[in-house]
């Protein structure tokens, strides 16, 4: 069936088997899939054997090798929540609509008063967004990040408990993890800037972070 | 090239013509074409594993009406410098040479296996030992996995275990410090933290790596 008796024209494969399993990749792959955010900075995070993964629902900060902080919440709801309540705290004006751009945004590094116009920014000038220095985290005199972690956090805990509580209502099994908060830096980062921004966390009264790292085999390990 | 050859395709090779048979043939190149794409492109973008991540616990800062924390047996405190060296002390600072021992000096370490993990190891050779006695233990069926589990956490909190603090200098890499923590957990160690640098470790270091 393959192969007919060749009379000069070009010889018929069965291809039949290969789509099959060509659409049976693409269906798998599509399935799997879930889409990385680009992220507004490169990190190279050092390596360890910490095996815990990364809970889905987190709030990260992501420390780039020249030190600039940038935020991110997984959570869309939250993030929106969030940016209201910054919004309101440093009287800086937001349409709903870039409230609702800045919900499907990756993490960002600029001051909220430069955000406005970030948002407004094409998807493909963010990258080269000029005041895009790290969210301030000056302890005394422009605390935004420590601010932002905690009404995010706030706002991410918030939704989890109603979550869990609807869920208890209806007797439903409720999978969700809480919120967890993460710290991704660059190997070449200087310790005192991280501990700059741990210090912002332990200021909150939060002592226990995921410090994102690449994966390490570990030597103990011998099965 | 990309068709469905039907099997009746090559019958009419005998001398005695059959009734014709329709021959579906569907040209089929351009639907494997756009399959491939797809797959292309779902395999370049996909991202198979969540990130991994290292759990870390810090200290609550001390209030000013807590007690005085008592003294940590088997303490190693592990400084931090630039150019990833590493040097460190046992026991508490002691500025000058006194009752309890002489005065605090620093020795080296670096990065590598024989320097740094040897050290770790050594010191905690007593968890180690005795959490391999647990490993035996456990494979052997003896105790369950729960039982064992806290028999574990159990030796690293033993105060014959080493309690390690790791301080840095403002000149120190983060990746020096998951570096040591990583070490740490690989050597079994389960007291440590990472606590603020005092000025008088911060003059040592400056004296061993001058200025």
């Amino acid at each position: 069936m393959s192969k007919k008796p060749s009379k000069g024209g070009a010889p018929a494969l069965d291809m039949t088997p290969m789509v099959d399993l060509a659409f049976l990749l693409v269906t798998f792959f599509m399935l799997t899939a879930s889409f990385r955010m680009a992220e507004p900075v490169i990190v190279d995070p050092p390596s360890s054997i910490g095996e815990v993964m990364l809970p889905d629902n987190h709030i990260m900060i992501t420390i780039d090798g020249n030190g600039r902080a940038f935020f991110g919440i997984s959570n869309a709801a939250a993030k929106m929540n969030a940016l209201r309540k910054m919004s309101e705290k440093y009287k800086v004006p937001f349409t709903e609509e870039q409230i609702k751009k800045f919900s499907g945004l990756p993490s960002f590094g600029v001051d909220i008063k430069d955000l406005p116009n970030y948002i407004n920014t094409s998807e493909s000038e963010r990258a080269k967004f000029q005041p895009q220095k790290g969210v301030p985290n000056d302890t005394l005199n422009n605390p935004q990040l420590k601010d932002w972690i905690s009404l995010g956090g706030a706002e991410a805990v918030m939704i989890y408990n109603e979550a869990k509580g609807k869920a208890a209502e209806s007797g439903q099994e409720f999978k969700a993890e809480k919120p967890r908060y993460a710290i991704k830096c660059d190997g070449k980062t200087k310790y005192i800037v991280v501990k700059d921004v741990v210090k912002a966390f332990t200021d909150l009264k939060i002592f226990q972070f995921n410090l994102i790292t690449g994966l390490e085999a570990n030597p103990n390990q011998k099965h | 090239m990309a068709e469905i050859a039907e099997g009746g395709g090559g019958g009419h090779k005998g001398g005695k013509k059959r009734a014709k048979k329709q021959s579906t043939r569907i040209d089929m190149t351009p639907m494997v074409d756009l399959a491939f794409l797809l797959l292309t492109f779902f395999v370049l973008t996909a991202t198979f594993s969540k990130p991994k991540s290292m759990e870390l616990t810090f200290p609550v800062p001390p209030s000013p009406n807590d007690p005085p924390p008592p003294a940590i047996k088997n303490g190693i405190t592990i400084l931090l410098t630039k150019d990833d060296r590493i040097f460190y002390y046992e026991g508490e600072y002691k500025a000058v040479d006194g009752e309890k021992g002489p005065k605090t000096t620093l020795s080296e370490l670096n990065f590598s296996q024989e320097s740094l993990h040897k050290y770790l190891a050594d010191k905690n050779k007593w968890a180690t030992d005795e959490i391999s006695k647990l490993d035996d233990k456990l494979h052997s069926k003896q105790i369950v996995d729960s039982t064992y589990k806290r028999m574990v956490r159990e030796v690293k909190s033993n105060k014959l275990a080493p309690t390690i603090l790791i301080k840095t200098d403002d000149k120190a890499t983060y990746k020096n410090v998951i570096d040591v923590i990583d070490e740490i957990n690989i050597n079994l160690i389960g007291k440590y933290v990472v606590v603020d640098i005092l000025k008088p470790e911060m003059d040592m270091i400056l004296e061993k790596t001058g200025g």
